[in-house]
């Protein structure tokens, strides 16, 4: 497998008032050709801002790429000016939100949005890319294509906001497709619709995806590899099977026994079981964080993990940990 | 003994339309739904977005009045009582909100937000007040100097404990906790759901959970109830809904569900299309039809009733 995407030792900072917040801290991974990544963590864990960080759109008011280097096919993004970023983002690298009504304009017909970008990136007549954006809603199984062109996106369900978005995600064949929580906000029913419709596309097209996501769930279902997030650092890393079944990291393991399950009678003796608690908070990243970030919480930690940033260990099978205590 | 019981529960919001704003229809969020809790008990009640599930927690705690059906509280009906009349009952029925930030007042601490309700009810003042109180921040978990902060000086975990402790300092028979721990991170989520469960065997509390995470509800209901556009499809205990779910519609949202186990996952599933129609143009007969892939002529025509199909397991569908 070649890799299409790399991000090595990513640093991205916010001023705020209450001091420099390191959103994301250090962070490596690589994507490969038409691949599934899973990146997982929770709230402010920096798996949004990583992915922001890919397109350059964090905002320069607040927030920088303070250090590292994001590489997508061999070229170095964080040194390209503004201009080239454009003909990038939509294009080469798409980007899909939780809430599609924030990033569609309200304004303008669902055909009109996805046409509109495939004359900015294609350089296509207004004809041709009418046919393409018509081309894209059957793709996304929206019934009757023809007619929804021409519709504006408060006339559509949330579950089809979200293949609108898909559609023109994909409208330039983009390599890599970045969703950021894409069902988050999506039924249970319409979720698995469109999970099921991401995975399918990307059989035929063959874009790579990276799915960014707090849903343990939704990792299981659709990634092949997993990152997992914590206080902007990368904790974990495997293919999905063996991060669920051999969790590494006393984080991972402890967000795995937190979670209730679905598809496990828990119950013993007609008692309902207590989840394991993950103990104490998320660290302020205000401050840098000495050793490792989970030691306050983790009932392995040891004086070093406390003094000392654990390094990554390598447990085989393209299975990584950062952790100390693994007995790797 | 139930400590709640709703027969026949429904609730109409008028659509007004065209110059006059007459009345031009009706969106049907409750169409006759009818469940009872006993103490001690979770009833989930679960659905997708629109299907009513959330409307009937604030018809029964009676923040909006319902539009014909009963609400018997602890043995009383409170249906047709007005909020003077309500009053003595609320005591007795409290909620937990989904966002418990929304709900409180950002210049009061936390202290007082907590002990409002004992001064309401009359029922501690001064000194007393403040005692019990400091035993409700112990009990949810809550250091007792966390009394004199202000509810944004709180992480979100704890505000849903803040949110609990007020719920409980009138000591309710019963509580309506509509997706309380949606908004919560797992590893929180989980010191919640904890607090919850504890609370209950401690107090034998009633519990009606109105949650759309099944994995959560099948951690913590006793009963579950499924809704779809306004009506309860199926209600049956946790063991025998999960073991075999009658109705097409929970076997479509079991299905549908991921789990956290990648092997289950990558089965091939059989996902329901389409999208829920809306509750104001609910489709005739069976309101699932549409998207049921077993449905029959007579499916389109009559709706079928909730019908107890084995010792407590009910259905409302034609082919059970």
């Amino acid at each position: 497998m070649t890799t299409i995407l790399e991000v090595e030792d990513l640093r991205t900072h916010f001023d705020t008032l209450d001091g420099t917040v390191r959103a994301v801290d250090g962070v490596s991974f690589s994507l490969a050709r038409g691949e599934t990544l899973g990146i997982v963590g929770e709230s402010g864990c920096g798996k949004s801002v990583t992915a922001l960080s890919i397109l350059r759109l964090i905002p320069p008011e607040t927030g920088r790429i303070a250090s590292g280097s994001i590489r997508f096919e061999g070229e170095e993004l964080t040194t390209l000016s503004e201009e080239e970023m454009k003909r990038l983002r939509g294009h080469r690298i798409s980007m899909i939100f939780q809430e599609p009504m924030t990033s569609l304009n309200p304004v303008l017909t669902v055909g009109t949005q996805i046409a509109e970008n495939v004359v900015r990136h294609r350089g296509v007549s207004k004809k041709a890319a009418r046919d393409r954006a018509c081309e894209m809603l059957d793709l996304v199984r929206i019934a009757d294509p023809r007619r929804r062109l021409d519709e504006y996106p408060h006339q559509l369900s949330g579950g089809m906001r979200q293949r609108v978005m898909i559609g023109m995600a994909l409208s330039c064949d983009p390599q890599v497709l970045i969703a950021d929580e894409p069902t988050t906000a999506l039924d249970v029913t319409i979720q698995a619709q469109i999970l099921d419709l991401m995975l399918d596309l990307k059989e035929k097209t063959g874009t790579a995806i990276m799915l960014i996501t707090h849903d343990l769930g939704v990792i299981a279902e659709t990634a092949q590899r997993v990152v997992v997030m914590y206080a902007g650092r990368k904790a974990e890393e495997a293919p999905v099977e063996a991060l669920f079944d051999n969790p590494l990291h006393p984080y991972t393991r402890g967000l795995m026994r937190a979670i209730p399950r679905l598809d496990v009678d828990a119950e013993e003796g007609g008692r309902r079981p207590r989840l394991q608690e993950i103990p104490g908070l998320v660290p302020r990243l205000t401050q840098p964080i000495v050793g490792c970030a989970f030691a306050a919480r983790c009932e392995l930690a040891t004086d070093r993990c406390r003094t000392t940033a654990p390094p990554i260990v390598d447990a085989g099978g393209g299975h990584t940990v950062a952790c100390w205590e693994t007995g790797l | 003994m139930s400590v709640l019981e709703v027969d026949r529960l429904v609730k109409h919001f008028p659509i007004h339309g065209g110059l006059l704003q007459r009345r031009v229809g009706a969106v049907k969020a409750v169409d006759g739904v009818s469940f009872a809790i006993a103490k001690g008990e979770t009833l989930g009640l679960v659905g997708e977005s629109g299907c009513g599930k959330s409307t009937v927690g604030k018809t029964i705690l009676k923040l909006i009045e319902p539009t014909s059906g009963r609400i018997v509280l602890g043995g009383e009906d409170i249906t047709a009582l007005k909020p003077g009349g309500m009053w003595p009952h609320r005591r007795r029925i409290q909620t937990i909100f989904q966002d418990p930030y929304s709900s409180m007042n950002p210049r009061l601490t936390s202290g007082t937000i907590v002990g409002e309700p004992l001064e309401n009810f009359d029922i501690a003042h001064g000194k007393e007040r403040d005692e019990r109180v400091a035993r409700l921040f112990a009990r949810v978990g809550l250091r007792p100097d966390a009394m004199r902060k202000f509810a944004h000086e709180f992480s979100d975990g704890q505000r849903q404990r803040l949110g609990i402790a007020k719920a409980l300092s009138v000591n309710p028979d019963v509580i309506v906790a509509d997706e309380p721990v949606s908004a919560l991170d797992v590893s929180v989520q989980a010191q919640v759901l904890n607090l919850l469960i504890d609370l209950q065997e401690e107090l034998g509390l009633a519990y009606l959970f109105i949650s759309h995470d099944l994995a959560v509800m099948r951690h913590i209901s006793h009963r579950i109830a499924v809704m779809y556009l306004g009506r309860i499809v199926e209600l049956a205990t946790k063991r025998e809904l999960f073991a075999t779910p009658l109705h097409p519609y929970t076997e479509a949202l079991l299905a549908a569900a991921t789990a956290p186990d990648p092997r289950r996952a990558k089965r091939k599933r059989t996902i329901v299309q389409g999208d829920v129609p809306s509750p104001a143009k609910p489709p005739p007969g069976c309101h699932f039809h549409t998207r049921c892939p077993y449905a029959v002529a007579d499916c389109k025509v009559t709706s079928p009733p909730l019908r107890e199909v084995a010792p407590g397991h009910h259905v409302a569908c034609h082919l059970r």
